[in-house]
């Protein structure tokens, strides 16, 4: 690790100024459970190391039956599977916030950092995606909101450009008839980089024998995590019915475009997808049946 | 009272080490702290096979906060010679080299240079700026491979030794050796079933928690002191005296706290180039390995290939095996491969058998001693063609096993004959034992269940050097010194043993585990031989506590000493029931019969006493989409001879199964085509957590061991050996499908599945 400066701005207007700075390769701190890896074992350098914790803007947490739901990008875990309301709204997106690293990691660790990390693996990423989640972004000329699905743009780049940062998130009120739904495989069951993480969410028909529309995104097979839209489009006004929930792990199987590496080999990612596609979708369709 | 009428043994007192480990105050490695203490950092090759052009040490040098740089120029040249370091024949030269890299590098993670600054972030800074030339080397790092002709070579000048006899083939195979008893040829035509297989293992690494540390200081007398984490003083001090070439009176090794071991914590890394660095500069140096350095610098244990053949004939009887091993040594000869030899088949009685090993030297690190070194391997193999030969003859594996099974009499293939061991028994344990007797759903949640047995051997190390050093104190509690260092309850057991011998209660002893100087010569805490071996000086030390005491009770009460016995802890004179006193009333009066009471013993028993054997269970379910196997229970069952503490030795049955469930299932070294781990981190190197696994269910067998005085075997090492054929077997009653590649992770599981339909 190498020394670097440390900050500490309590506003949006003074963070953007300290990651503006030309002469300063400056990086946001959050809960810093990738950040302070990443330095320590020399995998990233920085000159400034710009903490947000103090801005109120990122420590913002509402959810409102008409609006939705608002997570300010340093939000740690813990505060939002912590609130009552929010994890029965969203239990889909409780399902990767309990995964993230373990109970200690997650009194730390942000749904922002997680999406800034960009890692294509990242397990909440796939969730917020198909919660229709978009970001909030702030920057030397203002405001500007990215879909979840566009934020992330190769294995740690986003499309934040300099002196820009994660401000917060923003996931509309779930539909009626709705459920969503994220898991992930691992080899073990704890302490684990996912293989293949798989996010669904649908809307159902009054009655529950149809989809009315569905997104289904997944992590780890692709550069970045992967929004399979034509997978939940081959849903919309299809029965629910295991005939069309494999059409749809195919298509999420065709589309994941896998690495081999030391955690599983390309072929196995893609049988993989197709499996936990299929079980992700119908575990989506039981929440929303309840 | 205990069993056999033992009053402590067979009891479970709360250990002496417990009150200070549980509540963070127990000394540890990292621990220490030293008045002007610089800290140091290791510069490692990135290469798994080059030649060393040139160090520059210069711009390192020139780094502000830098106080010193060392290479392997600075460690003294030492010949091709072999040295007794106690329980191995090691190659000095190979020894030093490992240390810090002499000419060539060969294993990623070889130590080049070494640093001393005044703080880490300044020694880890200065490592970058240490300019080292490579010319870069073909590697090879599979055992096969590295075999064959016109594999890369790693050592120019190494000759074949095989049968005994040096060669003149220079190849990457250090020696291969042949044990063999009978005629396989004619007990192969005696069978009606013969089946014969190959396996795979990959590398494995120990994975204790607590990494490698040493802090040196070479005072201005040449006196070297070293701290460290070790599981023997006396090997650390004959190991730096041998590389550093210095008069073995001027090494002083305390040994602290260990965090783990499991036999990786014998040789030295980072304890000579602290001493270097801490003689060039004339401080004392801290170095601490990281997480990555361990999995890269240091000994894990080997990957193999392995070809087993066995026969038997249809009434059940074994007839005929044979072993082909390959084990990987790393980068300097020595793999475990002839301990592997001796356990292969030695559950069996087997009249005619024959045993090819081979020990390799590949490009990775130098492997190193793990829990029952070689047997694991061995039994994968072994004990997965047992339980194919058991369903091909139509019997049950376990009562194959029974009629099968070795007994006093029985020889091993590489010459030794049992004596009285617990094989049989614990077999038998086994089958009768709740869990084998129940019943499991062979489906449930769409997934797939089945139950695997198996069983493992290893000799335990029945002998070995020990000393105590102990003293009364006027409440007859006693002060008890011993070379062992504790990495499994041994403080507890040993105090137990002297408790037992002299009538005192385990919390009337206070052990402490001490420093070279201050007791007799003591080997490694390994081998299973610590609570057999200093248990059984603690026996005789007993002993002759109960002398000194009848002489002190002889002057008190100025009668014969041969007049006086001891019996249930009571200390009486035969001709008057009114002179008696126990141990503790002897003691507050002995001071003034002769002076304090003390006694000093050192023990060497000779190492008959057979060996250890352990029958596991295991119930796994199987995802067969996604080829993960979750065990639903695991029973080990194990022959203790006599358990001293029952929760140790069953603390020590569970922790060997979880490593060898982690071998089995998910545990490799994985390199990329460019001889590079790419998993060196307990991220991707996949131990099992606790969710993975269930509550490990133990089963003692008693089969004394005739050799130590409470019939003490070894439990240490053996429980790592039967888990991976017992998950093999396992995944075949669920699946139908066998697996002979470690690890059975959930990629190869599938993969085999998908590919044979299962």
């Amino acid at each position: 690790m190498h020394a670097f400066d440390y900050a500490t701005p309590e506003s949006v207007a003074d963070a953007v100024v300290m990651l503006s700075d030309p002469g300063k390769n400056a990086c946001v701190l959050a809960g810093g459970t990738d950040l302070i890896v990443q330095l320590r074992e020399n995998r990233r350098r920085t000159d400034l190391v710009v903490d947000v914790k103090k801005i109120a803007e990122l420590n913002a947490l509402s959810c409102d039956a008409a609006t939705g739901l608002t997570i300010g990008a340093a939000v740690p875990c813990y505060r939002i599977y912590g609130d009552g309301q929010i994890a029965a709204a969203y239990p889909g997106l409780m399902d990767a916030a309990r995964l993230v690293g373990g109970t200690g990691i997650q009194g730390r660790a942000s749904l922002g950092g997680n999406l800034c990390n960009a890692s294509p693996a990242g397990d909440t990423i796939p969730p917020m995606i198909v919660l229709g989640g978009e970001a909030e972004i702030a920057g030397p000329d203002g405001t500007r909101k990215v879909a979840v699905e566009d934020f992330c743009t190769a294995p740690g780049r986003t499309v934040l450009a300099d002196g820009e940062f994660l401000v917060s998130l923003h996931f509309p009120a779930p539909a009626p008839n709705s459920g969503a739904y994220y898991r992930r495989f691992i080899p073990r069951n704890e302490m684990d980089i996912a293989v293949v993480g798989v996010g669904a969410s649908v809307v159902l028909s009054g009655d529950k024998s149809s989809f009315v529309s569905a997104r289904i995104a997944v992590g780890a097979v692709a550069p970045t995590p992967l929004f399979v839209s034509a997978a939940g489009e081959a849903l919309a006004g299809e029965p629910v019915s295991d005939e069309t929930i494999q059409r749809a792990a195919d298509i999420a199987r065709d589309a994941a475009r896998p690495i081999s590496d030391m955690r599983g080999t390309a072929e196995y990612r893609k049988h993989l997808t197709s499996v936990l596609t299929r079980r992700v979708v119908q575990g989506a369709v039981q929440r929303a049946k309840e | 009272m205990s069993q056999n009428g033992h009053k402590v043994i067979g009891t479970r007192p709360i250990r002496h080490d417990g009150v200070d480990k549980v509540t963070g105050r127990a000394i540890y490695g990292a621990d220490i702290q030293l008045t002007g203490l610089l800290y140091g950092a290791i510069k490692r090759s990135p290469h798994p096979h080059a030649r060393i052009k040139s160090i520059d040490t210069s711009r390192a040098e020139a780094h502000p906060g830098v106080r010193a740089v060392v290479t392997a120029h600075d460690l003294p040249q030492i010949a091709d010679k072999l040295a007794d370091l106690g329980e191995a024949i090691v190659n000095l030269r190979d020894a030093s080299n490992n240390v810090l890299a002499y000419g060539k590098v060969l294993y990623k993670g070889h130590a080049v240079a070494g640093v001393a600054a005044v703080n880490l972030h300044v020694a880890q800074e200065a490592v970058e700026l240490i300019d080292v030339e490579y010319e870069p080397l073909p590697h090879v790092t599979g055992v096969l491979e590295a075999m064959e002709d016109g594999a890369p070579i790693l050592h120019e000048d190494m000759k074949t030794t095989s049968m005994g006899e040096e060669t003149d083939k220079v190849s990457n195979i250090a020696n291969h050796f042949q044990h063999k008893m009978g005629e396989p040829d004619d007990g192969f035509a005696e069978a009606d079933v013969v089946v014969e297989r190959e396996f795979t293992t990959q590398t494995v690494h120990q994975g204790y928690i607590e990494t490698h540390n040493a802090t040196a200081l070479w005072n201005e007398e040449g006196q070297l002191t070293i701290w460290t984490s070790t599981q023997g003083a006396f090997s650390v001090r004959d190991q730096m005296s041998e590389i550093l070439q210095m008069p073995i009176s001027k090494v002083k090794i305390v040994p602290l706290e260990i965090g783990g071991g499991f036999g990786g914590k014998i040789s030295v890394y980072l304890d000579p180039v602290a001493a270097l660095l801490s003689k060039k500069t004339g401080h004392p140096v801290k170095m601490t390995m990281t997480r990555d350095e361990v999995f890269e610098g240091t000994g894990p244990t080997p990957g193999s290939y392995l070809k087993v053949k066995m026969g038997a004939t249809n009434d059940g009887r074994l007839t005929a095996a044979t072993a082909y091993m390959a084990y990987e040594a790393g980068a300097y000869p020595g793999s475990p491969v002839g301990a592997g030899a001796g356990c292969i088949f030695t559950p069996y009685d087997i009249p005619n058998v024959q045993i090819d090993g081979y020990d390799v030297c590949v490009n990775k690190p130098k492997t190193n001693a793990y829990r029952a070194p070689g047997a694991t391997n061995a039994a994968f193999a072994t004990e997965t063609v047992v339980d194919e030969i058991s369903e091909k003859l139509g019997v049950d594996p376990l009562e194959f096993r029974v009629k099968n099974g070795a007994k006093e009499g029985t020889r091993r293939a590489d010459g030794p004959v049992h004596p009285v061991i617990g094989c049989i028994e614990t077999t038998e344990a086994a089958l009768n034992c709740e869990h084998y007797r129940s019943s499991l759903d062979k489906t449930a949640n769409g997934k797939v269940r089945g139950r695997g047995v198996a069983s493992g051997y290893w000799f335990n190390f029945n002998g070995g050097r020990s000393a105590i050093s102990v003293s009364i104190n006027p409440d007859g509690t006693i002060n008890m010194l011993e070379g062992s260092t504790d990495i499994g309850g041994s403080r507890a057991s040993i105090a137990m043993q002297l408790a037992e011998t002299i009538g005192l209660e385990a919390t009337d002893i206070k052990p402490y585990v001490v420093d070279t100087d201050s007791i007799g010569y003591t080997d490694v805490t390994g081998g299973s031989r610590t609570t057999f071996g200093t248990g059984y000086a603690a026996h005789a030390t007993g002993q002759a506590l109960i002398r000194e005491m009848k002489e002190r009770a002889s002057k008190l009460w100025d009668v014969p000493a041969d007049a006086i016995d001891f019996a249930d802890g009571v200390f009486s004179y035969r001709d008057d029931a009114e002179k008696r006193g126990t141990f503790k009333e002897l003691a507050s009066q002995a001071g003034d019969a002769g002076g304090p009471v003390v006694a000093q013993v050192s023990t060497n028993p000779d190492g008959s006493g057979g060996g250890a054997f352990a029958t596991h269970v295991v119930d796994v379910e199987v995802d067969r989409e996604t080829g993960k196997v979750d065990i639903l229970r695991y029973t080990a069952v194990q022959d203790a001879g006599t358990a001293i503490h029952p929760s140790y030795v069953e603390g020590q049955m569970q922790g060997g199964v979880v490593q060898g469930i982690g071998w089995g299932l998910n545990e490799e070294y994985i390199y990329n085509d460019a001889g590079s781990m790419t998993n060196a981190s307990f991220l991707d190197y996949r131990m099992p957590t606790t969710l993975d696994l269930p509550m490990i269910e133990t089963i003692i067998v008693e089969v004394p061991n005739e050799s130590h005085p409470y019939g003490v075997r070894g439990v240490g090492e053996v429980p790592i050996v039967p888990p991976p054929a017992a998950l093999a077997n396992a995944i075949y009653d669920a699946t139908g499908v066998r697996l002979r590649d470690l690890p059975m992770s959930p990629p190869r599981v599938q993969q085999a599945l998908a590919e044979n339909g299962g």
